[in-house]
């Protein structure tokens, strides 16, 4: 079976390669359905599949790159990317990193802020959780209430709203952001993009995670919107994510390359997968990969706490992350199958009556 | 001029001088990081590899500088790539690509 084995020409590592494939096709499904990265569950993945660390980071890095702009010409396509206002929160995005990850820096120097931050993360995936289940239950309470007056919930009508209340905060330039149907402050989206790429900084993450659901909620974009423009902004980032990694020699290549093979497939299925799933069944999904992400982290996080259970905390911790990785895309999958062949039965049908 | 507006070039004015002193100041940052990192070296183990990966591992060893060039040229044009041959193959499925409803 050694033919299911190739040497990894930087590294000196030999990785099962299929499981490349597996791990780049999962996290191309999440990563084309909730715009983000992945980077919670590749990096772990390719540890699991044998990469040390250091390299593991920045193969998961560079495959983003590519996984995201194959998502993003979809998306693109599907008119769900807002290019002007992906490339004005990447002013804020690029700043912002760059501060988080120099406040880290600083803080190294006043003693270990590992576990501050790792607590930092859980703090805010609780936060996000509980936002988007209460928009969810919000939304639902709404359609009852219309339905119990005998009406129909508008389309767009969302849970939460404090997009309206920060769309009245009219500091000039004001922007007319025409794909998401934005009118506002070009501060807006410059500001909430500045403080989610501090946050990405400090945790020492891509972003995608923080950055959807603040352009939903923040910035007030319909959710396939914020999917497609998250996207287009994790492509930019991660190609520079890719860059800086590769230069300090921390990015192998040919697994990037295998798993972008698992992942261009993944990414279509992810991506035509929201043209069947309502923006409200990509929240709820997404609020389930938030909790999936909390409990890969609070594992990571008690595991010092009971060194005699330590071993047993870090296999139910890859169980967990295994579990969604394949979970999740299967869910989508199964979504994206079962849309697809209502479409095509109805283009059949269609075509007969003709 | 309103004062709202005035207040907003100031606070435009205070925000563009920050991310100037930043960009100007970031590469002394990038510098002293680089002082620690540089005590490391990675080296890749060629005696194992022929063809395009010894090559690959070779101009590794040799510059990282170009291997970064290579590497992100290649990765979005796979990427690119194999998003068309997807496309492709949506296509001839029969999935309309162009279209959805908006709803929320």
């Amino acid at each position: 079976m050694d033919w299911l084995y190739v040497l990894m020409p930087i590294s000196g590592c030999t990785v099962f390669w299929p499981g490349l494939i597996i791990l780049g096709l999962g996290v191309g499904i999440i990563g084309g359905f909730f715009g983000m990265g992945g980077a919670w569950m590749v990096t772990p993945g390719l540890n699991i599949l044998g990469f040390p660390m250091a390299f593991a980071i920045g193969t998961d890095v560079a495959h983003m790159a590519g996984k995201s702009l194959i998502s993003t010409m979809r998306h693109g396509r599907f008119g769900n990317v807002d290019y002007k206002l992906g490339l004005t929160m990447l002013v804020g995005t690029v700043v912002g990193v760059e501060i988080g990850a120099q406040i880290v820096m600083q803080l190294e120097r006043l003693g270990s802020v590992d576990q501050v931050v790792r607590w930092l993360y859980v703090v805010l995936l609780i936060l996000m959780a509980w936002m988007v289940f209460h928009d969810v239950a919000l939304r639902k309470k709404k359609e009852r209430e219309a339905a119990a007056k005998g009406e129909v919930l508008d389309e767009k009508a969302t849970g939460l709203d404090w997009a309206t209340k920060l769309h009245a905060i009219k500091i000039p330039p004001m922007v007319h952001f025409h794909q998401a149907g934005i009118y506002c402050s070009a501060w807006l989206p410059i500001c909430v993009s500045f403080l989610t790429g501090v946050l990405a900084g400090i945790l020492g993450i891509g972003g995608g995670l923080i950055r959807m659901p603040a352009l939903v909620y923040l910035v007030g974009c319909p959710t396939h919107i914020a999917v497609g423009t998250d996207l287009f902004e994790v492509a930019i980032s991660g190609l520079y994510g890719a860059a800086t990694y590769t230069l300090k020699g921390r990015t192998e290549l040919v697994a990037a390359l295998i798993m972008l093979i698992g992942a261009a497939v993944g990414a279509q299925i992810g991506a035509v997968a929201t043209k069947y799933i309502k923006g409200y069944g990509i929240r709820t999904a997404f609020g389930l990969a938030v909790l999936g992400c909390l409990c890969s982290v609070v594992l990571k996080l008690i595991q010092p706490y009971f060194p005699a259970y330590s071993g047993f905390i870090n296999g139910v911790s890859t169980v967990v992350v295994l579990g969604f990785v394949s979970g999740i895309p299967i869910y989508i999958a199964a979504k994206m199958v079962h849309g697809a062949k209502q479409e095509l039965a109805e283009k059949r049908r269609a075509a007969q009556q003709n | 001029m309103t004062k709202l507006r005035k207040l907003s070039l100031k606070v435009s004015a205070w925000f563009v001088g920050c991310l100037a002193t930043m960009l100007l100041i970031a590469p002394d940052l990038v510098l002293a990081a680089k002082k620690a990192a540089a005590n490391v070296v990675i080296v890749a183990d060629t005696r194992r590899l022929d063809g395009i990966l010894l090559w690959w591992a070779q101009m590794y060893n040799d510059s990282h500088l170009y291997f970064m060039l290579l590497t992100i040229v290649i990765i979005p044009a796979t990427g690119c790539i194999f998003g068309m041959l997807a496309d492709l193959v949506m296509n001839h499925i029969g999935i309309d690509l162009k279209h959805r409803k908006a709803a929320e």
